[in-house]
């Protein structure tokens, strides 16, 4: 690697340490977006933005435009938003239905499938011995269509997207199932949060990969409570029962905080103020613990896949992708999802919630993104680019075998109920991300060895 | 053509709503924002719709819908009153410490008068806002769009029972909305 950008160690993870570095660095930066964007598995979109033939919803990879749509015979599409003759954007709009794409530069379309249809002075100027069917627009390497979420890689060598998850689907699964665990049983709430925080993309990633140290940050909105009962943030009573748990899948670089609720636990009410709202989630309660059985127990809250995509589970349940802007800027996209099949009262309640909650205007983000501002300038300097972050919290506390009542949970786990916290899922994103940086194929990244616990590969 | 005596009417109602618009940012510029939820009505409603690109011809989906769609404000008095008490608490980090910030309010076009403009008991206002946002040391946000304003007369004042708000930008280029359009 070059001495200028990623080198070994600036990622220490014996010592619980991390460089200011991997935020701040230009060439770093560069190489990220090579070694992590252009082969991962990142999130796009969801097929409920695009249920009819000729739908498209303008996305991002990256720092990449690409174009989720459907085509003609129904068939779900990634490309790059970039016309191959001369580069311009094919499509400026957020999103709508086209039978086709048409670059405004030199009129050259293109076909929902990709195709290239259209080309101006076809027989004149190139008469006829352009070959279109070559210049079509670039496609993803591989996608996906996972519970109704859309995933794709530029990367042809990349593991399949359910190898690339690993165990984490288990966790992953409750972002995108009904909240009775109907399979893939969400939807999209129309329109999707975009907006600009001046921090590097990792600053709001280990957030939301279960910083549940940062908690204190929250209290004015704890204060005044902005919780679907007007309580707190999330109103969660069911948490005073259940094991609070971190979640991380080492050889993979997901991680999610969970709780775990005793066996016998009957839930205690909540959303209390309406009863259709109360009566659907206990309802859902009762019919996931009949479908998942045991797993029943498990409800995932905030976590994140990696390197860009963040969930949050239970309620305000969203979707956030961190996408890059260069090294000092961030660039947010969230989705909202709620149960397809819930009364309409309670989408409502649901969407009511979540505005007040989440994105720039939501009383909870707000003071996140404040700290990613500012945490973020105050390490670019030359001096303060000399002392490593501190990432040892709960080091050697990690548990290999979790297992609960008879439940036993993939991943390593780390046991909040007492600790209150831990950064066991900080150091787990950061390794991968040390993987990927310092991996030349995928070959080495699937292979990652994570003895007891503590991982070794990048430490 | 109005008669003069119309004319009038019209011309002191749009002084009055004029001086009521340019009070209320008086208010929150000087960040007396107890004394600015005063004008809120109990049932008011402030929607900040978002905004996509949209193709010619379909403008009536470039606004998120508010009761429907998510937005970045949709929400009503009980909302404002939180936002109210977070920002006294001191400890929003967000706002803490203050922004500086000055509402410009221009362009006010007196569109509708309920019953008359005699006796308006309703109007609905529109108008340009710059909303011009200082913080910490050099973080600054220059937000530009446009208001319409439902105004309930309340005795020898007005109170504000809907406000939605166009803000120009389709990406948010603010990192937060800790403060009132």
């Amino acid at each position: 690697m070059a001495a200028a950008g990623y080198r070994r160690g600036l990622v220490d993870l014996s010592k619980g340490q991390i460089s200011r570095e991997i935020f701040v660095n230009d060439e770093i930066y560069a190489q990220e977006q090579e070694r992590l964007f252009a082969r991962a598995w990142l999130f796009v979109g969801h097929e409920s933005q695009i249920p009819n033939p000729g739908d498209f919803f303008v996305s991002c990879m990256g720092e990449e435009s690409v174009i989720l749509c459907r085509d003609r015979t129904g068939q779900i599409h990634v490309f790059l938003n970039s016309c191959r003759h001369r580069g311009m954007k094919v499509c400026r709009y957020d999103e709508g239905n086209t039978p086709v794409f048409t670059c405004p530069y030199h009129g050259w379309s293109y076909g929902t499938d990709g195709k290239l249809v259209g080309v101006p002075y076809f027989r004149e100027a190139y008469h006829s011995k352009l070959d279109r069917s070559q210049w079509g627009l670039v496609k993803v390497a591989q996608l996906t269509n996972y519970k109704g979420a859309i995933w794709a890689s530029w990367d042809p060598a990349a593991p399949s997207f359910a190898e690339y998850l690993g165990d984490f689907a288990h966790y992953l699964n409750q972002t995108f199932d009904g909240w009775d665990g109907s399979d893939g049983g969400t939807e999209i709430l129309g329109g999707i949060q975009k907006w600009r925080v001046p921090c590097n993309w990792k600053f709001p990633a280990e957030n939301f990969s279960g910083d549940s140290y940062h908690n204190i940050s929250h209290r004015s909105v704890d204060i005044v409570g902005v919780g679907p009962s007007g309580s707190g943030r999330r109103d969660m009573p069911e948490l005073n029962l259940a094991q609070k748990l971190h979640i991380a899948v080492p050889d993979r670089g997901h991680q999610t905080t969970a709780y775990l609720l005793p066996q016998a636990a009957s839930l205690p009410p909540a959303y209390q103020h309406s009863s259709v709202v109360s009566d659907y989630f206990r309802e859902c309660e009762a019919a996931r613990h009949r479908q998942r059985g045991d797993w029943g127990r498990l409800i995932t809250l905030v976590g994140e896949v990696f390197p860009s995509m963040a969930f949050l589970a239970r309620q305000p349940r969203t979707i956030a992708v961190w996408h890059p802007r260069g090294p000092h800027e961030t660039e947010i996209w969230r989705w909202f999802l709620v149960d397809k099949a819930a009364p309409q009262e309670v989408k409502d309640f649901l969407r009511d919630y979540y505005i007040r909650y989440s994105g720039p205007a939501g009383m909870t983000e707000q003071d996140d993104m404040e700290n990613w501002n500012y945490a973020h300038a105050a390490s670019r300097g030359v001096i303060a680019r000399r002392f490593a972050y501190n990432y040892e919290q709960g080091k050697g506390t990690e548990i290999e075998h979790y297992e609960h009542e008879g439940l036993r949970l993939p991943g390593v786990v780390v046991d909040l109920t007492q600790a209150k916290s831990s950064e066991h899922n900080l150091r787990n994103l950061y390794r991968r991300w040390a993987q990927f940086m310092e991996a030349d194929s995928w070959d080495d990244l699937m292979a990652q060895p994570h003895p007891a616990g503590v991982p070794q590969a990048a430490e | 053509m109005m008669d003069q005596k119309e004319q009038l009417s019209r011309l002191l109602l749009k002084a009055e709503i004029e001086d009521f618009l340019y009070h209320e940012a008086e208010l929150l510029d000087e960040r007396r924002y107890e004394d600015w939820l005063k004008l809120a009505a109990d049932d008011i409603r402030y929607w900040m719709p978002m905004r996509r690109n949209v193709k010619f011809g379909e403008q009536q989906r470039e606004f998120t819908r508010a009761d429907h769609d998510i937005n970045w404000f949709d929400e009503g008095r009980e909302t404002l009153e939180r936002r109210v008490r977070q920002i006294m608490t001191g400890i929003h980090w967000a706002e803490e410490p203050v922004s500086r910030i000055t509402h410009i309010v221009s362009n006010v076009q007196l569109l509708e008068a309920i019953p008359s403009v005699d006796a308006a008991a309703e109007v609905l206002a529109k108008c340009r806002f710059l909303i011009y946002r200082n913080r910490v040391e050099t973080e600054t946000d220059i937000l530009v769009g446009k208001r319409e304003d439902r105004l309930r007369r309340v005795g020898e004042s007005w109170q504000i029972a809907r406000r939605k708000i166009i803000l120009d930008q389709n990406v948010l280029l603010t990192k937060n909305l800790t403060f009132f359009f």
